[in-house]
C-alpha cells in the first residue's frame, strides 16, 4: 500500500470519530429536529453511490474498448463501492423519512430510480462471484448497460406515478448547514477512495499471484 | 444485413420443425394469466386496470423462458460457436438472433391479448394500432437487451439464473413504460398525449440500446 | 490486411503462443510452423492443450502472449476475411439437428458468403455419398453419416486452413477409410491440415509432421514421423521420475 494510504486512513478515521460532534453542533432544523441530522450521513454516501456508479460505467466502458484488466480491477471495486454505498444510502433515506413523513418508502423518482440502480450493481456482483470465467466482458457490458440506463429509468419512474411532473416530496435542503455537510461529505469521500484503493489493491494482488503461478509452471 | 436475415429465417425454420420453443413459451405464457386470473380475481371481479400490467408480466416472464431455451440449444450443438467462427460480421448474428426472439414474442402476444382481455375484461382492442405500437416498441427493447445478456452468457456458469438477474432491472424502463402505455389505452377517455409519450420513450430506448448491443456485441463475444 | 502487397497463405505459424484461464495454463509457449500440402497431427492426453490450440489456430480465442501468423498476414487484421479461410471440424459437430442434412449444407454455405448455396451443398452431398439421405433431418443420422455431413460443411467453402479435432472417434472402419481419403485428397490440392487426435495407430501412416503436448507445453517434434506408438511413450514419460 502507497505511504499515503496509512495516513489518510488515520485522518478518516478521526474524522468519523468527530462527525457526531460535528453534527451535533449544527443549527437544529426548525421543522424535523434531531432526526434531520441523519441527512448529514445520508447526503455523503448518495453522493459517493452515484461517484461509485460513474467510475464503475467509465471504467467498463474503458475495458471493453482497451482490453486492459486494470480497469476491470477498478469496474469492480467501484460496483462493490456502489453497493455498499447505495445500502447505506437506501437505509438511511427511510429512516429519515419515517420519522420526518410518516412511511418509510415513497416511490418518488429519485429513491426509485436509486434502488433499481443499486440493483444493477448488486447484480453486477452476483456476476462477477457466480459467473465463471470471462464474466469479465460480461458485467463490464452489464454496467455500461446500466449506466446508459439512467437517464430513460429516472424519466419513466418520474412520470409512473402521474403524467404530470409531481413536486417532489424530497424537499429541497437548505444548505445553511454549511460546515457539518461539507466535513460529512469530506469524511465520506475520503473513505470511498480509501476502501477503492484497498479493493482495487486485492484484485491486483490477486492478479500477481495468478501470474506467479503461471510463471512457475513455465519454470518446471 | 442479407445474413441476419439467412440466420432468422434458419432459426424459424428449426424452431417450425421442433415447436419446442413455441410451444411450451406459448403455454407458459398462458399458464401464467392463469394463474394471475386465480390470484386477483375476487368473487368473479377482476381487478381495475390489472390487465395491463398482467399482460406485461406475462411477456416479460415468457419472454425470459425463450431467451434462456434459445440459447441453450445453440450452446447444445456448439453452433453459436459454428455462427462466430464464420466470416459473418458479429452485428449480423446479432440481428439475426434478435429478429428470431421478436417473431416468437410477437407470436405469444397475438395469444395473450386477446386472453388478457377477455379474462380481465379489459377493452384492449379499443386501440388496435396503438396497442401494436407500444407492444412492438416495448418488446424490441426488452428482446435487444436480452438477446445480447443471454448471448453473453451462453459460455458462464448458472447461466440460466443469471440472465432475469442482468435483465430485469435493465428493463424496467420498458416495463413501465410499456404498462403505463397500455394503461392509457384502456381508460375511457383515450388521452393520445399520453400514449404518445410513452410510446416516445420506448422507441428511444429501443434506438439507444439495440445501438449499444450492436456495438458491444463483438467485444464481449470474443475470449 | 497486410502492409501493402497480396496476402500469401501458404503455412500458419505459431510462434510462442500460450493461453492461460486465470490460473491454468492451456497453452504454454508453443512454436510450431504447418505448411500447405502437409497434414500436422497434434498428439497427446486429455488435458493436453490440443482444443485449445485448435480453438487459437480458429480464431476463437485470442493467446495471451505470442502469436500466429497465417501466411504473410497477422491475426490482428481483418479477422473475418481470414475466417473465410479456415474450415473447423470440432468435437460438436456443429450441426442443427433439426434441419436436413441438404439445409445444413445450404445454410453454411450462404453463411460463408457462396454464391450458389443450393449447387454447393448438392456437390457436397455428392462428394459424401449421401445424396439419397439428402432431405432426412440430421438427427435421423448414425454417427459417421453426421460426421461426413460435418466435414463437409467444414469444407465447403474451401478453406485453405482445415482444422479437425478428434475427427476418428466413434467411426467405424468404412467411415474412418473414407475420411483418410479425404484428408489425403485435402493435401493434394495444397490445404493446410491440422489435426488433434489420440489415436496413434491412424495418425502413423497419416500424418507428415507431429506435434507432441503435454500439460499444454510442447515436449516433441517430428516431420515424417514413425513408430509413432514407441516416440510417444517416450517423449510423454520423459521427464516423469
Amino acid at each position: 500500500m502507497p505511504k499515503w494510504f496509512f495516513r489518510a486512513a488515520i485522518v478518516c478515521g478521526v474524522m468519523f470519530v468527530a462527525s457526531p460532534f460535528v453534527i451535533a453542533s449544527a443549527d437544529y432544523e426548525s421543522t424535523m429536529g434531531l432526526v434531520q441530522k441523519i441527512f448529514y450521513y445520508h447526503m455523503p454516501s448518495a453522493w459517493m453511490f452515484l461517484t461509485s456508479g460513474i467510475v464503475c460505467g467509465v471504467a467498463s466502458v474503458r475495458f471493453l474498448m482497451t482490453g486492459d484488466p486494470r480497469h476491470d480491477r477498478l469496474a469492480w471495486a467501484a460496483a462493490e463501492m456502489a453497493v455498499v454505498f447505495g445500502v447505506v444510502t437506501l437505509v438511511t433515506g427511510p429512516l429519515w423519512a419515517r420519522k420526518s413523513w410518516g412511511t418509510f418508502w415513497i416511490w418518488d423518482a429519485r429513491t426509485t430510480s436509486s434502488l433499481v440502480q443499486w440493483m444493477v450493481a448488486w447484480a453486477y456482483l452476483i456476476l462477477r462471484r457466480y459467473g465463471g470465467p470471462g464474466s469479465e466482458k460480461l458485467a463490464a457490458g452489464l454496467a455500461l448497460f446500466g449506466t446508459a440506463n439512467t437517464a430513460f429509468i429516472y424519466v419513466s419512474v418520474n412520470y409512473w406515478r402521474t403524467i404530470h411532473p409531481p413536486t417532489s416530496v424530497v424537499p429541497k435542503l437548505p444548505f445553511t448547514m454549511g460546515f457539518p455537510l461539507w466535513f460529512c461529505v469530506a469524511s465520506f469521500a475520503l473513505l470511498f477512495v480509501l476502501l477503492l484503493r484497498m479493493r482495487v489493491r486485492l484484485e491486483e494482488q490477486r492478479a500477481t499471484l495468478d501470474s506467479l503461478y503461471l510463471s512457475m509452471d513455465d519454470a518446471r | 444485413m442479407r445474413l441476419a436475415w439467412l440466420i432468422l429465417r434458419k432459426d424459424l425454420t428449426v424452431e417450425v420443425r421442433s415447436g419446442e420453443i413455441a410451444y411450451t413459451t406459448l403455454f407458459f405464457a398462458v399458464a401464467c394469466v392463469l394463474i394471475f386470473a386465480f390470484a386477483l380475481v375476487r368473487e368473479g371481479k377482476p381487478p381495475e386496470d390489472g390487465a395491463a400490467g398482467i399482460l406485461w408480466i406475462a411477456v416479460m416472464l415468457a419472454g425470459n423462458l425463450a431467451l434462456g431455451r434459445a440459447f441453450e440449444r445453440e450452446r447444445q450443438a456448439e453452433t453459436l460457436r459454428a455462427l462466430l467462427l464464420a466470416p459473418a460480421p458479429r452485428p449480423a448474428v446479432y440481428l439475426g438472433k434478435l429478429l428470431g426472439i421478436v417473431v416468437l414474442l410477437a407470436a405469444a402476444e397475438v395469444l395473450l391479448v386477446p386472453l388478457v382481455a377477455l379474462l380481465f375484461q379489459a377493452r384492449l382492442l379499443a386501440h388496435p394500432i396503438w396497442l401494436t405500437a407500444i407492444l412492438a416498441a416495448g418488446t424490441t427493447g426488452f428482446a435487444a437487451v436480452g438477446t445480447l445478456f443471454a448471448a453473453m452468457l451462453v459460455r458462464a456458469r448458472s447461466r440460466d439464473v443469471l440472465l432475469p438477474v442482468l435483465l430485469y432491472p435493465i428493463t424496467v424502463p420498458v416495463i413501465i413504460a410499456g404498462v403505463r402505455g397500455t394503461a392509457a389505452l384502456l381508460q375511457p377517455e383515450l388521452e393520445v398525449d399520453i400514449v404518445r409519450f410513452w410510446l416516445a420513450l420506448l422507441i428511444a430506448f429501443d434506438a439507444v440500446f439495440v445501438t449499444l448491443s450492436l456495438w458491444t456485441f463483438e467485444a464481449v463475444m470474443t475470449d | 490486411m497486410t502492409a501493402g502487397g497480396r496476402w500469401v497463405f501458404d503455412r500458419v505459424t505459431v510462434e510462442d503462443v500460450s493461453r492461460h484461464f486465470g490460473r491454468r495454463r492451456a497453452v504454454s509457449r508453443v512454436t510450431f510452423q504447418a505448411s500447405q500440402g502437409q497434414i500436422l497431427g497434434l498428439l497427446g492426453p486429455n488435458g493436453a492443450g490440443k482444443s485449445t490450440l485448435l480453438s487459437l489456430l480458429a480464431t476463437l480465442l485470442r493467446p495471451t502472449s505470442g502469436a500466429i501468423r497465417y501466411g504473410t498476414l497477422d491475426l490482428r487484421h481483418a479477422e473475418g476475411a481470414l475466417r473465410a479461410h479456415i474450415g473447423v471440424l470440432g468435437h460438436d459437430l456443429f450441426l442443427y439437428p433439426e434441419l436436413t442434412a441438404r439445409e445444413n449444407l445450404a445454410f453454411f454455405a450462404a453463411l460463408y458468403g457462396l454464391r450458389d448455396a443450393n449447387a454447393a451443398a448438392r456437390a457436397a452431398l455428392d462428394r459424401a455419398g449421401l445424396g439419397d439421405r439428402a432431405d432426412d433431418i440430421v438427427s435421423s443420422f448414425s454417427r459417421g453419416m453426421r460426421q461426413r455431413v460435418a466435414l463437409e460443411r467444414a469444407l465447403i467453402h474451401q478453406p485453405r486452413l482445415v482444422l479437425l479435432d478428434e475427427p476418428f472417434t466413434g467411426l467405424d472402419d468404412a467411415s474412418t477409410v473414407a475420411l483418410v481419403k479425404r484428408l489425403r485428397g485435402l493435401r493434394e490440392e495444397g490445404a493446410i491440415v491440422v489435426l488433434a487426435t489420440h489415436d496413434l495407430d491412424l495418425a502413423e501412416g497419416l500424418l507428415d509432421a507431429a506435434v507432441f503436448l503435454r500439460d499444454g507445453r510442447m515436449v516433441h517434434s517430428a516431420t515424417q514421423p514413425a513408430a509413432l506408438r514407441s516416440t510417444y511413450r517416450t517423449v510423454m514419460t520423459k521427464g516423469q521420475a
